[in-house]
């Protein structure tokens, strides 16, 4: 579990592959988190919005990238994390996390981390600053 | 149009981490390791308890901002952003407010898109912050015009 501080610059944490995104993810998502916004979750408001379908909640995706540090909670905790969300997600998309070390600046750990679709897209991009103790 | 809100607050509203709330919470975003809901994991652990995840602020109720009318449909999450002085533990209880930080407007594919950023924060009950977040959201001409009607 001490893998996250052995890293060197420019060496990345073993990416996860979400399964593909399906309809009971995003309304799982909708009720712990409380954000019912209908495009979510309800294909005719999805298109009433002007989008193909229902996309996920970009805070599904950010919260589901977090987990590549999740294990490494004894040896320190995320102190920053900022994400631009730059595509939409939709159902039957392949979701990729990744996260690679950009700096090391005792005892913070700086990662580059994104989120790739099954096209290799960044649908999520961005910084996550690991503090350790 | 959003500028006169610049700087307003809400009132502070008391939030538990919930233990059932941080395992859905963590069951939702395919993340439950044992440290967010198996009690002898968070006992064990450096922090005596469990842990909720670093997204799990999007939970809380952040109190109302008087004035700030945002439609729930129409909107775009562009960013976002955390900050921790340390994780939040389950079973504690968190005051949390919010400050609208910047509104400006931007030419964009879609027109003129406006851009707010919303600061939220959680503080414990000593009122030493534990948590800051920023939800930067980008309004569509269409969705302004229909609120200035």
């Amino acid at each position: 579990m001490s893998t996250l501080t052995q890293l060197k610059a420019g060496e990345s944490v073993q990416e996860i592959q979400l399964e593909p995104v399906s309809r009971i993810d995003l309304i799982k998502y909708a009720g712990a988190s409380g954000d019912f916004n209908p495009i979510h979750t309800i294909d005719e408001e999805a298109k009433r919005a002007g989008l193909p379908g229902i996309i996920a909640h970009g805070m599904w995706t950010m919260g589901n990238l977090a987990k590549l540090f999740t294990p490494y909670y004894e040896v320190g905790f995320v102190k920053d994390y900022s994400i631009r969300f730059k595509g939409m997600v939709f159902l039957n998309d392949v979701i990729t996390l990744k996260a690679t070390l950009k700096e090391v600046n005792e005892p913070s750990l700086r990662f580059e981390v994104q989120a790739l679709n099954q096209n290799g897209n960044e649908v999520l991009k961005g910084e996550v600053l690991f503090a350790q103790y | 149009m959003f500028n006169d809100q610049v700087g307003k607050r809400s009132n502070k509203v008391k939030n538990v981490v919930e233990r059932g709330a941080v395992k859905k919470f963590a069951e939702a975003i395919g993340d439950l390791h044992p440290i967010y809901f198996d009690e002898e994991t968070g006992r064990n652990s450096r922090y005596q308890n469990n842990i909720a995840p670093p997204t799990f602020p999007r939970t809380f109720d952040y109190g109302v901002i008087e004035g700030l009318n945002l439609p729930n449909k129409g909107l775009i999450h562009g960013e976002q952003t955390f900050h921790y002085e340390r994780p939040l533990v389950v079973g504690e209880e968190i005051l949390c407010y919010s400050e609208v930080k910047k509104y400006f407007e931007k030419k964009g594919n879609f027109g003129e898109m406006g851009f707010l950023i919303v600061e939220n924060f959680g503080e414990d009950a000593a009122g030493n912050m534990i948590f800051s977040s920023t939800s930067t959201v980008v309004i569509s001409e269409a969705v302004r015009k229909v609120l200035t009607k």
